[in-house]
């Protein structure tokens, strides 16, 4: 090397021989920056899905009430005695004739004004009429008397107020007339008009009307297979990888189970669907709709994804414990069950969060057995009908009013919540408890 | 008593015979004599073993056995019109059976007390109303004796069952129990009943595979009996008539290849935006991303694959489709002067985008650990050479992890093709057979869950051919599966 600079030119330096080095260096330049857009991309569309739910989704938790004098009258219920002999008459009485005489009363219509009263009642949700019953139901002693309630305002009323119709359109073109914006106005000058928190949102089940749909029926059906799966998934799916991972002998049976394994983690989820209807309800004869049926299902489902989170955790526990276990005399069995398996615990859990997980949020089998079915009742056991928190988020999808679109967000948000709440407590289990070896 | 008694009764005896059985393992333990060969625990399991699994065992074959037993023997006493029928028709008569049956127990004692074999089944379906329990229309007269024949039989089964499976259970408790001696291998004994019960579990994953494939094959073979392969993989035009009351009977048409030529273009479009979205980002992050932008970008792709699909499917349906289209009838308007959109808002290019979206963490994460498994020593000596990093990846790293990316890209492919909840909400309905992707087309699974949603008919090549389509979808998927495990295998292999 020191040869060349002394015998090389000293005065003239030589010219740098062009060896491509700034082209290259742009191509490596231009590399990186397709990775990076390649990132941002990624990141663009999770902010945009997002975004898009949020936006849409976040004013379904308030909802509008109306806040109005209600008189019981006894014309109308039937005097409190013959309340206590039959409820049958309380049962069928006509509760939106309450509600729409006593708005007509406060906004100070003339009850002979058919028009202006259609236009009022309106206002109210259909709903009110549960609603009232419940609350004469609960105490026969408001019949007579007069109480204020808040009641449900109609989806157009809801909409109206949360500016999502554009009200620059002819009246006759857009779902609320201008006699019913100065309604508005007016209950809301007299503070009759009020965005409430939207309890009803977490406890009604299926209705046609969007005021009154909620998810909480769907979330105890989605809680029951959530239930199932775990009793299922997790003993079936640790036991499965303690033999693979701790007993097996290598040979071709167990070849084929973790080909198997590996196979069923990648098949489409909608035939687990077409599974469950030819087995479980065609051959067992279970119910249809039945939150069994659907987490027998997911259970099938979830197994891979458990079985190899398990195996990563009893592999990740190191030979020493092993070792040391069947030195001082433990058996297979006794070492594998009451040293590796508690060492693995925490990678167990993680992964089986993280499947029913992923269980929580599937909707095409459930679509298959069923589950897309009007549940408006609690279920009271899992083998009732019932319906799942995305089948009910599929169901609502296809609703065209305006109203829907907010609840199927506001139902996605709900959705989202209870699976990052899921994650996080995987990832806290992960760093609180994860060992370095 | 009901099944979920007895398990209990069971479990019950099971539990007593394990206490027994250790107060008496440790009573040996603690008297002169022989040695202990396992812990009192152990005793115990052996004895609760002995006392449960023979039981229960039992308890299940014949809750499988029984209801074969009584239908036979009730279907015989069918009237001979019936039996000339089909079997169909005998089953559903069974199912009558079945119902009113059922229904007499929901009344009270002294109104069944009042049914005998000769009582009209009008009356009965009458009796039964009043209690909520309707009965079908075609219910007949001879039809009442053979419920109570029925239910008698249930009961008595039910009865005998109990008893057998009690006595098994005491039985067994008591044999275990008996054979607890200071030499007793307790403890290999109840060792291979928990490695047994392993082997079971681990089968589960064979016994849902053959699951899968029996109860789709049984249904195709059905379906194919009524319409001839041929025209299912080759037709081209896919209309299958829901036969109604009045129909001619023709089952419409079921050609495969608009729904495999609509799966197959939009899993196609979503490869294409998400394989190089992907592919880069994996190489951005495993080759120039520190460590800190790493632990931020990494969770937040894979948030993207958290998300359930319902909700891409929302997101379709709500917000990209109704965006392409309006952006279409922009960029029409400003070229061409007329604002009609060219994309409608169900089409191949919004499912395929918004599929893409899901597969694109799919595609990142998968490459991101192949990438980060070549060796060091290679990246090392292209480096060392002189080559700048890209170079370093493009011709060093990708040729060595080639395998492993082709194996991902397989895997995802195979996710897009089975992908239901996006398609069926994005993509469309109507079996098209186009070249456009701004227009709609439908796919192998929207049309599984079309078939399949709303009332059921068992029995018509409508709701059969789900089964089909189901069975071609596992096929394909099956092969790029079993594929890209094989490369993966071979691939791991390599560097190991």
């Amino acid at each position: 090397m020191s040869d060349a600079t002394v015998t090389g030119v000293p005065d003239a330096s030589p010219a740098r021989r062009d060896i491509g080095i700034k082209k290259r260096y742009a191509a490596e330049r231009r590399f990186k920056a397709y990775g990076i857009t390649a990132i941002a991309i990624g990141i663009l569309f999770l902010i945009a899905l997002l975004w898009s739910v949020f936006s849409k989704g976040y004013t379904a938790f308030w909802q509008t009430e109306i806040h109005v004098p209600i008189t019981f009258s006894e014309q109308v219920l039937g005097t409190p005695q013959q309340a206590a002999e039959s409820q049958t008459k309380l049962m069928m009485a006509n509760y939106p004739q309450l509600a729409r005489e006593g708005l007509v009363q406060l906004l100070g219509i003339d009850p002979d004004d058919k028009a202006a009263v259609s236009a009022a009642s309106a206002l109210i949700s259909s709903g009110v009429r549960v609603q009232l019953r419940d609350i004469v139901l609960n105490d026969l002693s408001v019949i007579g008397q007069t109480q204020d309630v808040w009641l449900f305002g109609s989806s157009e009323l809801d909409s109206a107020l949360k500016g999502q119709y554009d009200l620059t359109v002819p009246e006759n073109r857009r779902p609320i007339s201008d006699l019913q914006l100065q309604y508005i106005d007016k209950l809301k000058s007299m503070g009759a008009l009020e965005q409430r928190f939207n309890w009803g949102l977490f406890t009604f089940g299926a209705s046609s009307r969007a005021e009154t749909a909620g998810v909480g029926v769907a979330i105890i059906g989605s809680l029951y297979m959530m239930l199932i799966v775990l009793a299922l998934a997790l003993p079936i799916g640790v036991a499965a990888s303690i033999y693979l991972e701790e007993f097996a002998p290598k040979n071709k049976f167990t070849d084929l189970i973790e080909v198997n394994i590996n196979n069923l983690a990648a098949v489409p989820s909608i035939v687990f669907g077409l599974l469950g209807l030819a087995v479980f309800i065609n051959w067992f004869g279970l119910p249809r709709s039945a939150a069994l049926v659907g987490g027998l299902v997911l259970t099938l489902m979830t197994l891979p994804t458990i079985i190899i989170a398990t195996r990563a955790a009893l592999r990740a526990v190191p030979p020493s414990i092993r070792w040391a276990a069947l030195g001082l005399g433990a058996s297979k069995t006794q070492t594998v069950f009451q040293h590796v398996l508690p060492l693995a615990a925490p990678g167990i859990l993680t992964g089986t969060i993280i499947g029913l997980a992923q269980a929580l949020g599937e909707t095409a089998p459930l679509l298959l057995i069923g589950m897309v079915a009007f549940v408006a009742d609690y279920p009271a056991s899992p083998m009732d009908p019932a319906t799942a928190l995305p089948v009910q988020i599929y169901m609502w999808a296809n609703e065209a009013e305006r109203a829907f679109v907010e609840r199927t967000s506001g139902a996605i948000i709900i959705l989202l919540g209870f699976l990052a709440l899921m994650n996080l407590t995987a990832i806290f289990l992960r760093r609180r408890f994860e060992r370095r070896w | 008593m009901s099944t979920f008694t007895i398990i209990l009764a069971v479990l019950a005896i099971g539990l007593v015979g394990a206490v027994l059985g250790y107060r008496r393992s440790r009573a040996f333990a603690f008297a002169d004599g022989p040695k202990l060969h396992s812990r009192p625990v152990y005793h115990a399991s052996y004895v609760a073993s002995w006392a449960v699994i023979p039981s229960l065992l039992l308890l299940s074959a014949w809750l499988i056995v029984s209801p074969i037993v009584v239908y036979s023997s009730v279907s015989t006493s069918f009237p001979e019109g019936v039996l000339a029928e089909t079997s169909l028709t005998e089953d559903l008569a069974y199912g009558i059976v079945e119902s009113i049956g059922d229904g007499l127990r929901v009344l009270p004692p002294e109104e069944r007390s009042t049914i005998t074999d000769s009582t009209p089944v009008a009356d009965v379906s009458s009796m039964l109303r009043a209690r909520g329990v309707p009965i079908a229309s075609a219910a007949a007269d001879w039809m009442v004796p053979l419920a109570l024949q029925l239910n008698s039989m249930q009961a008595t089964s039910r009865l005998l069952m109990t008893g057998a499976v009690i006595l098994l259970a005491l039985a067994g408790a008591f044999w275990g129990y008996r054979h607890i001696q200071p030499r007793l291998r307790a403890r290999n004994s109840v060792e291979g009943v928990v490695r047994g019960a392993l082997i079971v579990a681990s089968s589960i994953a064979i016994l849902t595979t053959i699951g899968i494939v029996f109860s789709m094959l049984f249904e195709t073979i059905d379906f194919f009996s009524r319409i001839s392969p041929a025209e299912f993989f080759f037709g081209t035009e896919w209309n299958p008539r829901f036969s109604g009351a009045g129909s001619d009977g023709s089952a419409g048409s079921f050609g495969f290849i608009p729904l495999l030529a609509g799966t197959l273009y939009i899993a196609g479009v979503a490869m294409l935006i998400a394989v190089p979205i992907g592919l880069f980002a994996a190489i951005y992050m495993a080759e120039y991303a520190d460590n800190k932008t790493r632990s931020i970008v990494k969770p937040l792709l894979e948030v993207l694959a958290g998300i359930p699909t319902i909700v891409y499917g929302f997101f379709a349906l709500i917000t990209v489709g109704p965006f392409l289209r309006d952006l279409s009838a922009q960029i029409a308007g400003i070229t061409t002067g007329s604002y009609t959109s060219f994309i409608q808002a169900q089409s191949v290019l919004t499912a395929g985008l918004v599929m893409a979206i899901m597969l694109i963490p799919f595609v990142s994460s998968l490459s991101d650990d192949i990438i980060t498994s070549v060796p060091r020593s290679l990246r090392d000596g292209s480096l060392g050479l002189g080559a700048t990093r890209s170079e370093t990846i493009k011709k060093v790293i990708l040729p060595a992890a080639l395998p492993g990316i082709v194996s991902a890209l397989l895997l995802t492919a195979s996710r897009a093709i089975g992908e239901t909840m996006i398609v069926v909400l994005a993509a469309g309905v109507a079996a098209n057979l186009t070249i456009n992707p701004f227009e709609a087309m439908t796919t192998i699974t929207v049309k599984i869950v079309a078939q399949l949603t709303g009332d059921l008919e068992f029995n018509s090549p409508q709701t059969l051919v789900a089964f089909a389509l189901g069975m071609t979808l596992f096929f394909l998927t099956l092969c790029l599966n079993i594929y890209a495990l094989y490369i993966v295998r071979k691939y791991k292999e390599q560097y190991e």
